[in-house]
């Protein structure tokens, strides 16, 4: 608690867009996350980093309750979002996921066109009125996704037949057509190359000044690149969250050093 | 030092039992071919024949003496006239055109010439002259089915040595027969009666046709997609994607799998037990022999059903339920639809299944006599009638000769239902098929 007030003070003006505070999350008997307690700020990108198993995904996959529809997986504790606790029983997951969206580690367009793969979810949503509308949040969304014009002359082409790193940015599209508030990357750029990559990081910086970004990366030097706050996790607990800059430079617990300078992990 | 070019033992006979199991391949192949080679010559050989026919044509006067004795071509008068009464007339017309054309009966008798014609020729020019009295007194021109012997004797199943020993026919009326072919009377041509016909009796292996039979097979093969399809893929769709995961859905699916396996001829008995028994459904009714088939596709068709929604990518439903679709949407938009090939696949797979199925439908009646088509759906569907299968099976039990042709020509028929369906599932994996 005292470490949290400590970061609040240095923070600017901006607010807390999730908070999470003693999360546990339980596959079966398997007590996945331990005692979870992170504010994730409005338009900061947040890191979360840590070896393979160390709980960051799952905790991931609890901000947009996608852990739902694993039946074996418990959450306790309390999270909320804008003060409202998003594991209320009054809350529809369904319209959760509309206002945080998901990027996941393999890019999985639909097997639809690259236009119906964004339409979806202002479709399903009923964010249109009318088919001139629906075109304008496709091209807004996918020009946000800085694929824009690599594929504005095609369309209605398979989003499957795009290259890896297109795929993933047409997926991005597909989650800010919605409007979310909350972006949730899982390791988005573990399947692509250098240059996709960096694409994405750029992109992922420039949707910082609309959404609050959660992204989950196995990369050191992605979350240094890209977050402004960077949280480490290791064996199920949080073991440390501050500013990018002092987790890498500076960190307070020994384990953060000893996995940024690749002794554990 | 040993060289590369040659080979040390072990390596000789790691090859040499190589090429031994490619031999044993090469064999079990080459047997497997063989077999079913002399499976279709067989039944092709047996079953061909029954697509052509040898048919009497000559004009047939309607004489009112014979036919309407009171002259008031009145039907219910006109009704008592039985087929033995049609039977003389067809008789002494195909006598008349005989002599007209100058040919040598050798001396047989107007019972002999009768003989010749078969029995349901007589049914058909009653039904006909019936059907419109109009033709009284008139001469037509009629096309009468020849005896089965007769036919028999242009395919080469009745001999004159055959004949001799033969009841029903005599090597003079083969003469005979050769002599009419020569004359134009007698002609030998495709077969659409075999088609469109229905059943005949033991004694008419020449009038025997599928109609009734191919027609009580698509009446059951719309019970069976109207029923199974949209059970089966919404029993499959619920276990798969909504189901919990507890002991309660563990022994369903294990019943299932069970069921896929249970001899169909259980079936026919719970079918005969609650359709007909219980439910008061009629016997050799379509709607029953409908429902035990679909009973019986059921896990037939979940079992491919679930495992095409299975093959359908987890990442898919992920990005569907991530932008905040419903679980019913991600369902009918997504997996689904990339289910479908395969779960069309299952299903045609699984009617192909029910349409060669007879033990159910022996139980619940099907096996009958049917002589009348059963009517239009949907109340046809409660009308007696028969199955391809179970036609197939009648027919071999008949003692005449001639129903031997017939039984391997409804078997061609079976077959070429069967292709057909499999040809279309193999269509629809193609075109549908996509790769993610």
């Amino acid at each position: 608690m005292m470490k949290d007030l400590r970061l609040e003070s240095r923070l600017d003006t901006l607010t807390n867009k999730i908070e999470a505070r003693k999360v546990q999350v339980y596959y079966g008997t398997n007590h996945a996350l331990k005692d979870v307690d992170v504010n994730i700020l409005d338009k900061t990108v947040t890191a979360f980093i840590g070896p393979s198993g160390c709980g960051k995904s799952t905790f991931l996959r609890c901000l947009n309750r996608m852990n739902d529809t694993i039946p074996a997986c418990r959450v306790e504790g309390l999270l909320t979002m804008d003060g409202e606790d998003i594991y209320d029983p009054r809350v529809d997951p369904v319209q959760l996921r509309a206002k945080v969206g998901m990027v996941f580690q393999k890019p999985n367009p639909f097997p639809k066109s690259i236009y119906d793969n964004v339409a979806y979810g202002p479709k399903i949503h009923g964010l249109t009125r009318n088919k001139a509308e629906l075109d304008e949040i496709v091209e807004k969304s996918i020009r946000k996704a800085a694929l824009w014009n690599e594929v504005k002359d095609r369309l209605h082409a398979p989003g499957t037949g795009l290259s890896g790193g297109q795929q993933q940015r047409l997926c991005i599209a597909r989650a800010i057509a919605t409007s979310p508030e909350v972006l949730l990357m899982d390791e988005p750029c573990s399947a692509l190359d250098p240059i996709a990559t960096a694409q994405v990081e750029e992109l992922i910086d420039e949707l910082r000044a609309q959404f609050s970004v959660v992204i989950v990366t196995h990369s050191m030097q992605q979350a240094a690149r890209v977050s402004q706050r960077t949280a480490f996790f290791h064996l199920g607990n949080l073991v440390e969250y501050g500013e990018t800059g002092q987790i890498f430079t500076n960190p307070s617990d020994p384990r953060t050093e000893s996995y940024i300078t690749g002794r554990i992990g | 030092m040993s060289s590369l070019f040659t080979q040390d033992k072990k390596t000789t006979a790691r090859n040499a039992a190589e090429k031994r199991f490619r031999a044993y391949g090469v064999v079990a192949i080459t047997l497997a071919l063989l077999a079913l080679v002399w499976l279709l010559i067989s039944i092709f050989g047996a079953g061909l024949p029954a697509f052509r026919q040898t048919f009497l044509t000559f004009p047939v006067t309607l004489d009112v003496a014979v036919l309407d004795k009171q002259g008031h071509a009145l039907p219910a008068e006109m009704a008592k006239v039985t087929t033995i009464g049609y039977g003389k007339v067809l008789a002494s017309s195909l006598a008349a055109e005989i002599a007209a054309q100058g040919i040598d009966t050798g001396g047989m008798t107007a019972k002999d010439l009768a003989d010749m014609i078969s029995e349901e020729s007589a049914a058909t020019l009653r039904n006909k002259v019936l059907g419109n009295p109009a033709l009284l007194g008139q001469t037509i021109s009629f096309t009468a089915l020849a005896n089965g012997r007769i036919d028999g004797f242009f395919k080469g199943r009745v001999t004159m040595e055959s004949a001799k020993l033969d009841k029903n026919t005599s090597p003079e009326k083969l003469v005979l027969a050769g002599k009419l072919r020569d004359a134009g009377i007698l002609s030998i041509r495709f077969n659409t009666g075999f088609l469109t016909m229905p059943d005949a009796s033991d004694k008419r292996p020449e009038a025997a046709g599928l109609g009734v039979a191919i027609i009580g097979s698509l009446y059951m093969m719309f019970v069976v997609l109207v029923l199974a399809l949209p059970i089966g893929v919404a029993a499959s769709v619920y276990l798969e994607e909504f189901a919990p995961k507890n002991r309660w859905t563990d022994l369903i699916e294990v019943n299932i799998a069970n069921l896929a396996a249970v001899p169909s001829i259980v079936y026919g008995i719970l079918g005969l037990a609650i359709f007909i028994n219980f439910a008061g459904l009629p016997q050799s009714a379509p709607i029953v022999g409908g429902l035990v088939l679909t009973l019986m596709t059921l896990p037939r068709i979940i079992i491919p059903t679930r495992a095409a929604l299975k093959a359908v990518p987890p990442s898919i439903r992920d990005a569907a339920l991530g932008i905040g679709a419903s679980k019913l949407q991600t369902v009918t938009h997504h997996v689904l639809p990339l289910a479908m090939p395969g779960i069309l696949t299952g299903t045609i797979i699984g009617l192909a299944q029910a349409l060669g199925e007879t033990a159910p439908l022996l139980l619940i009646g099907m096996v009958a006599f049917v002589r009348d088509f059963p009517g239009a759906p949907p109340s046809g569907l409660f009308d007696p009638a028969s199955a391809l299968p179970v036609q197939i099976y009648n027919w071999t039990q008949r003692s005449d000769p001639g129903f031997v042709e017939r039984a391997s020509g409804a078997i061609i028929v079976l077959l070429v239902f069967l292709i057909a369906m499999n040809t279309v599932a193999i269509i629809l994996r193609r075109k549908y098929e996509r790769r993610w």
